[in-house]
């Protein structure tokens, strides 16, 4: 699942690298705070053990061999957050030292399988397992299922960020410029594949070790717990992530609107509405047209530049523009919460410096 | 290969006959065990390999990490950007040349470039050079059926080609994938690992995540030893072949060894470092200072991709 530099456009692997930061910041402010000083070898460890759980081959049936992720379990005991730092530390050095994924792909790399594996891996498994007893076998199943989840879901993921190059990124001619597969051939080329064979190697793998833990080892499945009761002040996360994916969800529908929002006229409309066009608004209109000009990337637009009247809604033009304009919302908001968070930052150093000299 | 020439046997891989007789049996239940022992004797020569070019003097050897790192991003993100194929290949020959500067063999540099993600992206793209799966103007037509020729629900076109678009989509796929791995190889091959993670300091990485890199680097090889006693350990005591489904069990209870080890070991080594002074505030010291030469490289790095650039938005 690790993708290589140059299958993905530049604008993805930005995207990505943008909604990561966020990601990473609110991990390690987590982390901070549950685990202190102790954090830096903990998270080291269990990313040295996740870089070397990725190289144990397996033995499958019919002499081949796979080998696993472990996100799920090392996010069942050092906790989701630890996890996703730790298994982006252990992408970072494959990437640098290994040539394992790209380098700018890392951001997407990170965000597959460092941060939609292990949290989803472990929030199944918290769900699965809720209320059952210590020896249960609900409990390594739940494990299991977990790591199956958790992996397909970064398989989807990585499916679509493939499938988007593309649908999205043509050059003049039609060809491709980078990943050549759209969504309807890179989903199931990825899923196909993962839900089969890969995802049952890392749910077999993972409740295994569940097990061999529970028997040997069953502080050791505990010891989130602990870190979690002894946590002081904790930032509420949960909200704010669902908020965010139902916005998300959200966005298309603000390609059925027709029209433009109040006070955001083009100069065709203004002339339309009011007769004329004032002449210091002529003189500064079209300097400035956007990184995403429309929201669509530039393919998508010219492809979308048809015969179709303003302001009126075909389907086919919606669902053409649809995962542009989804990209544009994430980078929009990673961008967004990136300022908000550096100016929060900011402001708060200051304070800080300004306490410390009085 | 005279590099290889300073390490012991063992190391290389030369004298990996002998791992084969470790288990008895058909070779295919060694796979599993004798293959992840050759993948962890692998890593760690590629890594002692790539310090000892690090330490040799060499054009890129001698620059400033941190400048390195920066022009080396820069080119990584210019190859995303072209849409010529024809313009990679430029970018392609300079990281050729700055290679043979840094007195890195090109037949090992190119081999250890092509050998495994130029040929996988290969065969993943292989499918797109023909109409049935992604449509365009036939380059070369292997098959005119004459009729529209249906598979179930899926309609394959009256005729089977290449296409002129999958060629040149492929072309464009393989050498931007080409030249990005040889620029990421170029940059880990000569620069010491401690010096390439202090340089991230440059993008503002926070010190707790420097750190964390740094340790995380050191410690793979601890674990790597760990895991290497536990398969050696196993390898040695057995007498007849054993069946799949114990190999599973033994590899999934060593992975929940080592995690288990591992996991107090991170114990000791916060204890180790609170004994030593810290206070959950690293300190990273380094001792980098820039030359005119770093500037000079970085400036014809700079120029190169601005002419590149321009190039590729004149010709569309």
């Amino acid at each position: 699942m690790h993708i290589p530099d140059g299958y993905l456009s530049p604008q993805t692997a930005g995207g990505l690298w943008a909604l990561m930061v966020p990601v990473w910041y609110a991990a390690g402010y987590k982390v901070k705070k549950t685990l202190s000083a102790r954090q830096a070898p903990l998270v080291a460890i269990a990313a040295a053990f996740s870089f070397v759980i990725m190289m144990f081959n397996l033995p499958l049936p019919g002499g081949t061999t796979g080998h696993a992720v472990g996100g799920t379990i090392i996010a069942i005991i050092i906790g989701p957050w630890a996890a996703v730092i730790a298994i982006s530390v252990s992408l970072t050095i494959q990437a640098l030292f290994f040539g394992d994924g790209g380098i700018l792909a890392l951001g997407a790399n990170c965000f597959n399988i460092g941060f939609v594996l292990p949290v989803t891996g472990y929030y199944t498994y918290r769900l699965l397992s809720r209320g059952a007893a210590e020896d249960s076998p609900r409990r390594w199943f739940a494990a299991g299922i977990g790591a199956y989840v958790g992996l397909n879901l970064a398989a989807l993921i990585t499916a679509v960020e493939f499938g988007l190059q593309g649908d999205l990124f043509k050059a003049a001619d039609g060809s491709a410029l980078y990943s050549p597969y759209g969504l309807s051939t890179a989903i199931p080329a990825m899923m196909i594949p993962h839900m089969a064979v890969v995802g049952v190697i890392e749910a077999v793998m993972t409740s295994l070790i569940f097990v061999f833990l529970l028997r040997n080892n069953p502080s050791l499945l505990h010891s989130y717990d602990g870190i979690r009761a002894a946590a002081t002040g904790r930032l509420q996360l949960k909200p704010l992530l669902i908020g965010m994916a139902l916005l998300l969800v959200c966005v298309p529908l603000g390609l059925l609107a027709t029209g433009s929002a109040w006070g955001e006229w083009g100069a065709e409309e203004i002339q339309a509405d009011v007769g004329y066009v004032p002449q210091g608004m002529d003189r500064y209109l079209g300097r400035w047209s956007g990184i995403l000009p429309d929201y669509a990337f530039p393919a998508a637009e010219e492809a979308d530049t048809g015969e179709e009247p303003a302001g009126a809604v075909s389907l086919e033009g919606v669902k053409e523009s649809v995962p542009g304009y989804m990209v544009s919302g994430v980078v929009g908001l990673a961008l967004v919460g990136g300022l908000a968070w550096f100016s929060t930052r900011l402001l708060t150093r200051r304070s800080r410096k300004k306490e410390q000299l009085d | 290969m005279t590099e290889d020439a300073a390490l012991p046997d063992w190391l290389t891989g030369h004298g990996r006959k002998r791992s084969r007789d470790w288990t008895p049996g058909d070779s295919r239940r060694q796979s599993a065990i004798a293959g992840t022992l050759l993948g962890l004797s692998r890593l760690v020569r590629d890594s002692v390999f790539s310090e000892k070019i690090a330490s040799r003097p060499g054009l890129l050897q001698n620059l400033d990490p941190r400048i390195k790192l920066v022009g080396m991003l820069s080119l990584l993100v210019t190859v995303s950007l072209l849409r010529n194929w024809y313009l990679i290949l430029p970018l392609y020959g300079f990281t050729l040349v700055m290679a043979a500067a840094s007195r890195i063999s090109l037949k090992l540099y190119i081999r250890r470039v092509w050998l495994f993600v130029p040929i996988f992206t290969a065969i993943i793209v292989f499918p797109s050079l023909f109409n049935v799966v992604r449509p365009g103007d036939p380059l070369w037509v292997i098959r005119d059926f004459g009729h529209q020729v249906t598979l179930g629900p899926w309609s394959l076109g009256t005729s089977l080609a290449i296409t002129y678009q999958g060629v040149k989509g492929a072309v464009l796929l393989i050498l931007r994938v080409v030249t990005s791995v040889s620029l990421g190889v170029l940059l880990a091959l000569t620069t010491r690992w401690a010096d390439l993670l202090k340089s991230l300091r440059v993008f503002h990485i926070p010190r707790v995540f420097v750190l964390i890199l740094s340790m995380t680097y050191r410690y793979i090889f601890l674990l790597l030893a760990m895991a290497e006693d536990i398969f050696t350990a196993r390898t040695s005591r057995m007498v007849g072949p054993s069946s799949p489904r114990e190999d599973r069990r033994f590899i999934a209870s060593s992975m929940g060894t080592l995690l288990g080890k591992s996991h107090a070991f991170s114990d000791e080594v916060y204890g180790a470092m609170v004994s030593r002074g810290y206070n959950g505030e690293p300190v990273i010291s380094h001792s980098f200072r820039t030359r005119p030469a770093d500037w000079f490289w970085l400036a014809s790095v700079t120029l190169a991709i601005a002419i590149i650039i321009g190039g590729d938005r004149l010709l569309g």
